[in-house]
C-alpha cells in the first residue's frame, strides 16, 4: 500500500505542475502580450481555463493531504522551515483565484478591471516562482533542522542560489506548457504564429533556467549532476525530454496540437522523473544528512491503508468525470467556433 | 476546504498581557490562535454560501425547466453567479487552511495527521468532485442535454455537503479523540476509521448541516427582502425570495432539536465546556439556565442574568433535579475561558430563537400573501440578513473556545502544537489585511451583481414564454 500512496504523491505532484503550471502560465503569458493584442488573448485564455482551472489546481491539496496523512513529519518539518515562502505562495494562489474570478464576475466593466488584470498577472508570476523556490528547497540540503538562528532556520533554508533558480526554471517551464497549450486554442492563423513565437520564446528561456539551476547547484554544492546523469533512470528521462523536445521544435507548425500538448506534458514529466528519481526515497534532503525518507517518515500501516484505498475510491469516481470536462469543453469548442 | 479552529477572541488570554508593551508585538502564540480563528471565520461564511446555495440554485432551475418561466432561469443564473465567486474564494482559503495547520501547528499535525487524516483524504475527492461539476454546471448552458445539465447543478451541492460533514469530522475528533491509544505521550494502535466515526461526528455534522442551511438561507432571502422592500424588480426577488427563505425557515425550526441533542452530548464528553457555555461555576443539583448575564471569572459568578430553575439540568440530563457538573469539578489550569463561550453560547441561541420565530412568521406569510408585500415584513427579513452567519461565527466560537486550552481534548494542549517559528504576529497582520480586503470586494462585487439585475434579467411582465 505504501507504494501505492507514493506513487500518488508523485502524480498529485506532476499533474499539478502540468495542469496546475499551465495554468499559472496563462498569466505569465499574459505578463509578455502587448497592449495591442492583450483582449485578444485574455478572451482565447479565458476559453481555455474558465470551466477547468479550479480542478487543476485540486492536484496540491491531493498532495498536501497525502503529505500530512502519511507522512505528517515531513508535512510538519517542511511547514516550519520553509514557513516564509510557504506564506508567500499563499497570498498568490488567494490572489490569484479570486482575480481570476472577480476579473470574469464583476457586473460593471470599467477600471477595476486593470486592478484586476495586473493582481492576476503578478500572482500568476510570484506563485509559480516560490512553488519552484519551495520545491528547490526540499532538494538544496540548506534545511537545517538544527538551527539556532532565525536567519539560517528560516530564511536561508530557502534563499539561496539554488532554490532561486529553481524558481525561475519553474516559471520558465509554466510558460512553456501554457504557450503550447494555446497554440491548441487560437482562434485564427495570426494568433496561431504569436502563440507558436511565444512557445519558442519561451522554451528558451526555460533552457537557459535550467543551465542557470545547474550553475547554482555547482555553487550552493547540491550534488544535482551526480543525481540525474550518475543514474540510468535519470539520464534515460533527460535524453527522452531532449528528443522529445527536438521534435516539438520540427512539429510546432504543423498543426497537430494533441501531439504538441503530449510532447510538451512528456518532457516535464520525464524532467520531475530525472530530479526526484535519484535520491529515492529520500524526499527532503536536510543539511546534516539526516534526510526525510518516504519509508521512514511514513505514518503508520493502518493510517497507510486507509489512505491508500481512499486514494484508489477517490480517482475511480474523479478521473472519468475528469475526463469527461476536459472531453467536454475541446469537443464544444471544435463543434462551436 | 473547511476545517477547524484552534480558538479565538484575544481578550481571554488576555491579549493586553500578552503585547509586549515597548514593541506591541503580539506573543506568537496568541496569534497563530487568532490567524486560525480568523482563517476559519473567514473560510466558514464562504463554506457554507458554496455548500448551500447549489441547492437553492437546483430548485430554482428545476422550476424553469418544468414550467418554463424565464424568471427562474434568470434567478438560476444570477445565483450561479454568487456561487462562482464564493466557491473560489471558499476554495482558496481552504487550500491556505490545508497549509496553516502545519504552518501554525505542526507539533499537532505531525501526531494528529494520520489519525485524523481519513477524512480529510475523502474531503478531498469530495471537493473535487465538487470542482469538476462546477465547471460543468458554469459553463454547460445551453451545451448540454438539460437534464444532465441540471443534475451536474446537483452534484455540486450534495459533494459540497459531503465535503463540509467530512470536515467536521475531524473537528469532532478534536473534541473527541479516538482511534489511537495514548501511552505515555505517544500514539499507538492508530486506527483511523476509527478516528474518523468518533463519538462527537454525528451531532456536530447535524448542527453544522442545519447551520449552514440557516444561516445561507436567511442571508440571500434578506437582500431579496431588501431589493423588494426598494420596490426593485419585484417579481424576480419575490421569486428568489421564497425559495432561499423556505430553506432558512426549515432549517431554523429543526435547528432547537439538534441543538438539544448536541447539548446533551458535550454535557457527557465535554463538561468543562458545557461548564463555560452556561458561566456554571459551581456543581450544583436541580442547576438553573442562565440567560444573559455577565460572568465574574474572579468570584466565580454570573451578575445579571436571568434563572430558569432546574432547566440546565433538563437540557443536560433530561430530568430537573439532576447534578450537572461545574466547573470546580475540573483543574483550574484546564479551563476555557468562560465569558467569551458563555456570551458566543447567548448570542448564538439569541439568534436560532429569533430566526425561528421569524420562520413561523414566514410560514403564516405562505398563507396571508400580503405579508410577503408589507414593508415591515420584508424590513424584518432584511435586518436578519447576517445575522445566521453571525450565530455560526458564535457556535463555532463555543466548540473552539470552548475546548481550550486544549487542541486534542484532554491529551495535547494548543501552547505544546504551536510553531517554533517566531514573528507569527506579522504574518497574522499580513493576513488580516489580505482578508478583510477580500471581504470588502466581495461585497462590492455582490452589490454591482445586484445592481445590474434590471439590466441583465428584466424580463417585461407576462413575458414568461414557454420553450
Amino acid at each position: 500500500m505504501e507504494y501505492i500512496v507514493i506513487t500518488y504523491l508523485w502524480l498529485a505532484i506532476v499533474l499539478y505542475f502540468l495542469l496546475g503550471g499551465a495554468d499559472f502560465g496563462v498569466g505569465i503569458i499574459e505578463m509578455f502580450t502587448s497592449t495591442k493584442n492583450i483582449s485578444r488573448t485574455r478572451r482565447t485564455m479565458y476559453h481555455a481555463i474558465g470551466p477547468i482551472w479550479e480542478a487543476n489546481h485540486m492536484w496540491l491539496i491531493i498532495a498536501i493531504v497525502i503529505l500530512f496523512v502519511g507522512f505528517p513529519v515531513i508535512y510538519s518539518q517542511l511547514s516550519v522551515h520553509l514557513h516564509i515562502p510557504l506564506v508567500i505562495l499563499l497570498l498568490g494562489i488567494i490572489a490569484r483565484g479570486t482575480a481570476f474570478v472577480f476579473r470574469h464576475y464583476d457586473a460593471v466593466r470599467d477600471n477595476m478591471q486593470e486592478i484586476y488584470n495586473s493582481i492576476f498577472v503578478w500572482s500568476s508570476f510570484i506563485t509559480p516562482l516560490f512553488l519552484g523556490i519551495i520545491a528547490g528547497s526540499v532538494l538544496s540540503g540548506h534545511i537545517d533542522a538544527k538551527a539556532h538562528d532565525f536567519a539560517t532556520a528560516y530564511v536561508f533554508s530557502w534563499l539561496n542560489w539554488f532554490s532561486v533558480a529553481v524558481g525561475l526554471f519553474t516559471v520558465a517551464l509554466c510558460g512553456f506548457l501554457a504557450s503550447v497549450y494555446l497554440i491548441g486554442e487560437a482562434e485564427d492563423a495570426k494568433d496561431h504564429h504569436r502563440f507558436i513565437h511565444k512557445a519558442k520564446t519561451m522554451n528558451i528561456a526555460a533552457v537557459c533556467c535550467g543551465a542557470l539551476v545547474f550553475l547554482a547547484a555547482q555553487v550552493e554544492r547540491v550534488p544535482l549532476a551526480n543525481w540525474i546523469f550518475g543514474d540510468a533512470v535519470g539520464l534515460s528521462a533527460v535524453i527522452l525530454a531532449t528528443l522529445s523536445l527536438v521534435l516539438l521544435w520540427t512539429q510546432i507548425g504543423s498543426g497537430r496540437t494533441t501531439l504538441l500538448r503530449i510532447l510538451v506534458g512528456f518532457q516535464v514529466t520525464m524532467i520531475l522523473l530525472a530530479i526526484s528519481y535519484a535520491h529515492f526515497p529520500d524526499f527532503v534532503i536536510i543539511r546534516n544528512g539526516e534526510n526525510l525518507s518516504l519509508f521512514t517518515a511514513q505514518a503508520p500501516e493502518k493510517t497507510m491503508q486507509a489512505l491508500g484505498s481512499a486514494l484508489l475510491i477517490g480517482s475511480v469516481l474523479i478521473l472519468p468525470a475528469l475526463f469527461y470536462l476536459y472531453y467536454s469543453f475541446q469537443k464544444k469548442k471544435v463543434n462551436g467556433s | 476546504m473547511a476545517l477547524y479552529n484552534n480558538g479565538l477572541w484575544a481578550v481571554d488570554y488576555g491579549l493586553f498581557r500578552n503585547f509586549d508593551s515597548n514593541r506591541f508585538i503580539m506573543d506568537d502564540f496568541l496569534a497563530a490562535r487568532m490567524q486560525m480563528a480568523l482563517s476559519l471565520g473567514f473560510h466558514i461564511i464562504y463554506a457554507c454560501i458554496g455548500m448551500v446555495m447549489p441547492f437553492f440554485m437546483a430548485v430554482s432551475h428545476y422550476k424553469w425547466l418544468r414550467n418554463g418561466n424565464d424568471v427562474y432561469k434568470n434567478i438560476t443564473k444570477a445565483w450561479s453567479k454568487g456561487v462562482a465567486i464564493f466557491f473560489a474564494t471558499g476554495a482558496v482559503s481552504g487550500t491556505v487552511l490545508s497549509f496553516e495547520l502545519g504552518l501554525l501547528w505542526p507539533e499537532f499535525m505531525k501526531h494528529a495527521g494520520p489519525i485524523f487524516g481519513m477524512p480529510f483524504s475523502l474531503e478531498g475527492t469530495a471537493f473535487f468532485i465538487e470542482a469538476i461539476a462546477l465547471g460543468f454546471f458554469l459553463y454547460g448552458w445551453d451545451r448540454f442535454n438539460k437534464w444532465f445539465h441540471w443534475f451536474t447543478g446537483v452534484v455540486v451541492g450534495v459533494s459540497g455537503l459531503a465535503s463540509g460533514i467530512l470536515v467536521v469530522s475531524a473537528n469532532a475528533w478534536m473534541n473527541s479523540p479516538a482511534g489511537f491509544d495514548y501511552v505515555n505521550g505517544e500514539y499507538l494502535n492508530i486506527d483511523p476509521i476509527k478516528a474518523m466515526f468518533n463519538d462527537a461526528w454525528a451531532l456536530q455534522a447535524l448542527h453544522m448541516t442545519i447551520a449552514a442551511f440557516a444561516s445561507t438561507g436567511f442571508a440571500v432571502a434578506g437582500v431579496h427582502a431588501a431589493m423588494m422592500v426598494q420596490k426593485k424588480n419585484v417579481n424576480f426577488h419575490l421569486k428568489a425570495f421564497r425559495i432561499a427563505a423556505s430553506f432558512g425557515a426549515i432549517a431554523a425550526l429543526l435547528q432547537p432539536l439538534s441543538g438539544d441533542l448536541s447539548a446533551k452530548d458535550v454535557a457527557k464528553r465535554q463538561p468543562a465546556k458545557l461548564a463555560a457555555m452556561e458561566a456554571h461555576y459551581h456543581t450544583q443539583a436541580s442547576a438553573p439556565l442562565l440567560i444573559g448575564g455577565i460572568p465574574d471569572p474572579e468570584n466565580k459568578k454570573v451578575d445579571y442574568a436571568l434563572e430558569i430553575p432546574g432547566m440546565l439540568s433538563y437540557l443536560a440530563h433530561g430530568n430537573f433535579s439532576a447534578e450537572v457538573k461545574g466547573l470546580d469539578t475540573i483543574p483550574e489550569r484546564d479551563h476555557p475561558p468562560v465569558p467569551v463561550v458563555h456570551y458566543a453560547f447567548q448570542v448564538m441561541v439569541g439568534i436560532g430563537t429569533f430566526l425561528m420565530v421569524l420562520s413561523v412568521m414566514l410560514l403564516i406569510a405562505f398563507r396571508r400573501k400580503q405579508w410577503l408585500s408589507a414593508r415591515w415584513f420584508l424590513m424584518l427579513f432584511a435586518l436578519a440578513t447576517p445575522l445566521g452567519f453571525i450565530a455560526v461565527e458564535a457556535g463555532w466560537t463555543v466548540t473552539e473556545v470552548g475546548r481550550q486550552p486544549w487542541i486534542i481534548q484532554g491529551i495535547m494542549r494548543t501552547a505544546d502544537a504551536v510553531t517554533p517559528m517566531p514573528g507569527i504576529a506579522w504574518s497574522f497582520y499580513l493576513f488580516t489585511a489580505v482578508y478583510i480586503s477580500l471581504s470588502i470586494v466581495i461585497i462590492f462585487l455582490l452589490h454591482r451583481q445586484i445592481k445590474m439585475v434590471p439590466v441583465q434579467y428584466d424580463v417585461p411582465a407576462g413575458s414568461s414564454q414557454k420553450h
